[in-house]
């Protein structure tokens, strides 16, 4: 099923029709409404009438976070407070966090995304949706909240956390749909199988997963694990949250909701516009969103866009998975790691606490990854053995997870060093 | 009848267990028994001292991670064959160890064990009166 068949099956002219009228309007909005916006059009000469399609685009300024949190926190709003019905915001690594408005219609809009997505990863309205995704300033839990009681089907709104009572609801309402980060879906596996759950009696047909980067590796095992199928969303709270984009059941790339949010990949050295096809940085444009519109917001994710027409039938163009992120990525014998997989890798083992240090050596022409543990009181072990099972089931999650085999050493509390703000996280011993 | 054992990770650096000594020695606590399991990345030091409590204290305030494990302590003659004895009487009543060690006093000899169903094992123990050593004696050693 499609859920609104005339725009996610429209024609590359029609659609890109559609996109330069929303765009004129909203750099005109944002051009009269938002000084700061308006600031950085007059540096480059530009003015709100110069803007006369999306062919017109790349002559915009790009947006970049420091944006959002020099401007902290209604800065960049372009409507009055008295429009504006709801705020989320996200917590930075560093420093103040980012708020996020909307308006009636911004929450319309998102809802009608997130059907879109849900739509696309099979759900339909008989589904009891079962949405373990943080409710709360955090967008994940509310917009798919939304979106699902948009479409139709039934919201269980548990929120995150309590594996226990999650399972024990699941099996006793008969949840047919999953949304949670994928690294707490594992988690959720995992506690299954310490419980003994008959899979069989679960009514489990299908996992929404995102917020966080994983690897096909990781898609298998929580596929394997949990006898789901399991679709990647796409979604950062700056744009909208979830439902971005999202995958349909051919699991081949998300289709980016396009009409509402323009995408773009460039070079993220140059800041020039890739050529199709290949992979850069995506770049944003909200073209219909009223509380606060980005023009070129820089999502520092790394993709590429498939423009071709896709199996299911739409024609909404396609992201690939993230390959990571332009900023802290690390390759590792050709496998890109992130320091922040690691970190949701050692949120999702409950014995561990997230401070960790990656070390990277060369050896030879061999790249090796080592990570370092400490080993808190609370699940230290007097038994060698279980620190030993601790050890390798990180090895191992982290080997689904990343793609490449990691030695992991468990350290002696505050050995890893902390530092005020962000903390290092990897050292590079590599002569490249 | 239970002993409370310190258990303490350490890292394979040196220096780390003559740090924990120095520590339990300035603080007054005194090591009745002691020894160490390692593999080639980390070690565990199991420790029976004095006073557990402020063992564990102290140490924690110098960043080790530390924990109290319950054990049982049994006396046997010092002789060819006694110990053996012991262990057939728990392994006949499946009840299995997860780790043990041991030291001679002359005539008799000390067996420090962590089973893994301590009610269990000391039921047993008692019922094929087994000579077991009482923590307040243990502390003093
Ligand atoms: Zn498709």
């Amino acid at each position: 099923m499609i859920w609104n068949e005339k725009i996610e099956c429209a024609s590359r002219e029609d659609m890109e029709a559609i996109q330069s009228e929303r765009l004129c309007e909203t750099v005109k909005r944002i051009y009269h409404n938002v000084p700061a916006y308006r600031k950085k059009m007059q540096e480059v000469g530009l003015t709100a009438y110069d803007i006369h399609g999306i062919s017109d685009l790349h002559k915009l300024p790009f947006t970049i976070k420091t944006d959002l949190r020099d401007n902290y926190p209604y800065g960049l709003f372009t409507v009055p407070m008295s429009e504006i019905v709801r705020l989320h915001a996200s917590s930075g690594t560093t420093g103040k966090p980012i708020v996020v408005g909307y308006t009636r219609k911004d929450i319309q809009m998102w809802a009608e995304v997130v059907s879109r997505s849900l739509t696309m990863a099979g759900v339909h309205r008989n589904d009891i949706v079962q949405i373990a995704y943080g409710y709360g300033l955090f967008t994940g839990g509310l917009g798919l909240h939304y979106g699902t009681e948009n479409l139709g089907a039934s919201v269980i709104p548990i929120s995150g956390g309590n594996t226990h009572k999650q399972i024990q609801l699941m099996e006793d309402f008969g949840s047919s749909v999953l949304c949670c980060t994928p690294s707490y879906a594992l988690n959720i596996a995992e506690v299954m199988r310490e419980m003994k759950v008959d899979m069989k009696k679960l009514k489990l047909r299908v996992g929404v997963f995102g917020a966080e980067p994983w690897s096909e590796a990781m898609r298998k095992d929580i596929e394997t694990k949990l006898g789901i199928k399991a679709i990647d969303i796409y979604g950062l709270s700056e744009i909208v949250g979830p439902g971005v984009s999202c995958e349909c059941e051919h699991q081949c790339g998300m289709h980016i909701n396009e009409d509402h949010f323009l995408p773009e990949i460039i070079n993220p050295e140059t800041l020039e516009p890739m050529a199709p096809g290949e992979i850069g940085e995506l770049v944003f444009t909200t073209i219909t969103k009223e509380g606060i519109p980005l023009i070129r917001y820089r999502t520092r994710d790394l993709t590429r866009l498939i423009y071709d027409k896709c199996a299911c039938g739409r024609t909404l163009v396609r992201m690939e998975k993230c390959k990571g992120r332009s900023d802290d990525m690390l390759i590792i014998r050709g496998v890109n790691v992130f320091p922040s997989q690691v970190e949701s890798v050692l949120l999702s083992i409950s014995e561990v606490e997230p401070h960790y240090l990656i070390i990277v050596d060369r050896e030879g022409t061999l790249d090796k990854m080592s990570l370092m543990v400490e080993v808190q009181e609370q699940f230290f072990s007097d038994e060698i053995k279980k620190l030993e099972d601790l050890r390798m089931k990180i090895a191992r999650r982290l080997d689904s997870v990343l793609g490449i085999s990691v030695n992991v050493k468990l350290v002696e509390p505050k050995t890893i060093e902390r530092t005020a703000g962000k903390a290092k996280r990897v050292i590079d011993n590599r002569k490249i | 009848m239970l002993i409370k054992q310190l258990s303490i990770f350490l890292e394979n650096k040196s220096g780390r267990l003559n740090e924990v000594s120095q520590i339990l020695g300035s603080n007054g606590i005194n090591m009745s028994a002691f020894s160490v399991a390692d593999t080639s990345e980390f070690g565990i030091l199991r420790l029976i001292v004095s006073d557990p409590e402020l063992a564990c204290k102290v140490l924690r305030e110098n960043q080790f991670s530390v924990s109290l494990t319950d054990v049982v302590c049994l006396n046997c003659p010092n002789e060819p064959g006694a110990l053996a004895k012991t262990l057939e009487i728990l392994s006949d009543n499946k009840v299995s160890i997860a780790y043990l060690y041991a030291y001679s006093m002359g005539d008799s000899a000390n067996v420090v064990l962590k089973p893994d169903q301590m009610e269990q094992c000391i039921k047993v123990l008692q019922a094929n009166k087994v000579d077991l050593v009482k923590a307040s004696e243990l502390y003093k050693i």
